[in-house]
């Protein structure tokens, strides 16, 4: 409203104070980022439209091997005239579901438990040294755990955990050459943990000194009180941390393109074990690794398709955090996150 | 933080509060391993494959290891890309944590302003990249790329910083936001009372009190910008050497393409198309370096703002 008064005014000519246009200017400056956001969704769905418009629903299925779909559909831009866009989805979608979950879950446990050590009890020279790392390894850059993955964890997972007899059962349809599953998860795990783990921390050490010591005081030990008092009460912050490091998950793309082992293959978890070695790749590993495909308008179109769908899941994880802090936000620290004010 | 200081012998608790004790312990020293080996791992391998003329060295197409010559060029790269990327996101953050702490009038702008930028900080950077492509192949962006008879190429220093600048948006704009939110409101009221207007006060006493804010804002926000190499793979062309275009020294080569040490890193290792898994140690442990360089500038400076008081 402010601003249409504004624009009004300038129109009219009358001297403008320098204050009124200070705000004015601000004010396109918030509407340009607010224009930027809505171009890009526009310009994403309009440029995967044509490859949801021929799948439908069948995008999001399965059946056939993405890979050679991803092919056919690269070579149609030859004749363009027919251009190739089936495309089934469900392998790609199937290990994001696979890793970011399974990171996130063994990462949510790790990291609680490891912050209420690291607040409350750890020594304090450990406490000193492990705060500092903990922010050093939260901005690691991606690529250095993959390359540490592809370097020791796949060469491990290959020469020791995968045996002869398990590589030939799987030999007509996938080599099983350590870049799995198993790494995945594993190293995703490493690289969000720290991000939970300082946020956890911020919460965990925002709780008012007072009710843990009332707690104490009734001679409740220590353990219950930390259990019972503070975890609850950072529960804001414990929800924030998992969904931050849950989009950071689900949109690790370099990472994983190296130690997933880069096949279109849904690793089916009905096989028993094995199912940990078996390579996939994940949504947005398939558009980092077939980037220069982007060349070909067909493949262009499924590209954007598959970072729609990137988006609509980052967009429905950050409503879930939202809706899920909000019941808190009468009763308990909704400023946990930011810390401070109790230290 | 005050700590207790009587300890009490875990014997007479009950089994599940000693489990969690054991676990909050074992996970704590766990990760204190991992992180002690990934850290080692890195600076032993880097250490060892890190020779001061590889930062001399442009990379060169060459069959050994031996011959391919060093990282010169993706380091100015990184160097290059990560400045334009701040110098976007900083002032554009700072501008929007002042309008949204400060003025922030239609409410319900304000509201959609929030969740904006919280989109920007989840949207996953593969997405932001193929925006990009689309953004910047439009001919009306062809001045800031290389263009090839009419056809705009669109890929290049300018590209690739902007993108970046979205990724650091968010994380600048949170923390000059909690910067202004500490200053107490006594303080613009003093400005008021001596006769200042809104910006006047908010150039003259708000800005310089928030100044720690903004610098650990853009260094977390380049600390981000440094590590992502989707938007890079994508977005800078991931040419060999600095590919300038158009005679101007600096602005062609920032209209040029390039690479930078994550991409770098990221074709030499053995899933890339180089596989000099050598060279990629190396590269990696100067990447860390500068993280780390990063990091304890934003301790530094953030001590600074915790040490500043409002009476």
């Amino acid at each position: 409203m402010a601003i249409d008064d504004g624009l009004l005014l300038l129109e009219q000519e009358q001297g403008l104070s320098q204050d009124q246009r200070a705000e004015l200017w601000l004010g396109a400056l918030v509407c340009g980022v607010i224009v930027l956001l809505l171009a890009m969704v526009v310009f994403i769905l309009a440029q995967a439209w044509p490859s949801f418009a021929h799948n439908g629903l069948h995008w999001f299925g399965s059946g056939g091997s993405v890979d050679h779909q991803i092919e056919s559909i690269f070579s149609s831009a030859n004749n363009l005239h027919r251009p190739i866009y089936t495309f089934h989805a469900w392998p790609l979608i199937w290990s994001t579901m696979l890793t970011t979950g399974g990171a996130v879950l063994l990462a949510f446990f790790a990291s609680l438990f490891v912050a209420i050590f690291m607040v409350e009890f750890a020594p304090r020279p450990i406490q000193r040294v492990l705060e500092p790392v903990v922010r050093l390894l939260a901005s690691v850059p991606s690529v250095i755990y993959g390359l540490i993955g592809v370097l020791v964890l796949v060469p491990f997972i290959s020469n020791h955990l995968v045996t002869q007899s398990e590589n030939a059962s799987v030999e007509p349809v996938i080599q099983l050459t350590g870049g799995s599953l198993l790494a995945a998860v594993v190293i995703l795990t490493v690289m969000i943990a720290p991000i939970m783990i300082s946020i956890f921390a911020d919460g965990l050490r925002a709780v008012p000194r007072g009710w843990l010591e009332g707690s104490l005081a009734l001679g409740v030990n220590r353990w219950r009180t930390f259990w019972k008092i503070a975890v609850l009460s950072a529960r804001p912050a414990l929800v924030a941390g998992t969904v931050l490091a849950a989009a950071r998950a689900l949109g690790e793309s370099v990472m994983l393109s190296m130690v997933s082992g880069s096949v279109g293959f849904a690793p089916n978890p009905a096989d028993g074990l094995i199912f940990l070695f078996e390579p996939s790749r994940g949504l947005a590993a398939t558009i980092l690794h077939n980037t220069d495909e982007l060349s070909s308008p067909p493949m262009e179109h499924t590209l954007f398709a598959i970072a729609a769908v990137l988006m609509f899941s980052a967009l429905m994880l950050s409503l879930v955090g939202w809706a899920t802090k909000a019941p808190f936000r009468r009763h308990f620290l909704v400023g946990g996150v930011a810390g401070g004010e109790h230290r | 933080m005050s700590r207790q200081t009587a300890v009490q012998p875990s014997v007479s608790w009950r089994l599940s509060d000693r489990l969690g004790l054991a676990m909050a312990w074992s996970m704590g020293l766990l990760f204190c391993l991992v992180c002690g080996a990934i850290v080692a791992y890195l600076l032993v391998q880097g250490v060892r494959y890190l020779h001061p003329d590889l930062l001399w060295t442009n990379p060169r197409v060459a069959s050994g290891q031996n011959d391919t010559g060093g990282f010169l060029a993706p380091l100015l790269g990184t160097i290059l890309v990560t400045s334009v990327a701040m110098a976007l996101a900083t002032p554009i953050g700072v501008g929007v944590a002042v309008w949204l702490s400060e003025y922030a009038r239609p409410r319900p702008l304000a509201r959609v302003v929030e969740s904006t930028v919280e989109m920007f900080a989840g949207a996953p950077s593969v997405v932001l990249a193929l925006f990009g492509v689309i953004l910047f192949r439009a001919s009306f962006m062809g001045f800031l790329t290389e263009k090839n008879g009419g056809v705009v190429y669109g890929k290049g220093f300018f590209p690739a910083g902007a993108m970046l600048s979205l990724l650091a948006l968010p994380l600048v704009v949170t923390s000059v936001r909690e910067g202004l939110r500490a200053i107490p409101n006594h303080v613009r009221e003093a400005s008021y009372a001596l006769g200042k207007t809104k910006i006047a006060t908010i150039r003259r006493v708000l800005l310089p009190a928030v100044r720690p804010d903004i610098i650990t804002g853009s260094m977390i926000g380049a600390g981000h910008a440094i590590g992502d190499t989707a938007i890079i793979v994508i977005l800078l062309g991931d040419t060999f050497q600095l590919q300038g275009a158009g005679g101007v020294p600096l602005l062609g080569t920032l209209r040029g393409t390039g690479s930078t040490l994550t991409s770098y890193v990221f074709d030499n290792a053995p899933t890339g198309d180089l596989n000099q898994p050598n060279k990629a140690f190396a590269a990696a442990l100067v990447l860390l370096a500068m993280v780390l360089v990063i990091n304890v500038l934003v301790d530094v400076f953030g001590r600074r703002t915790r040490e500043q008081k409002w009476t």
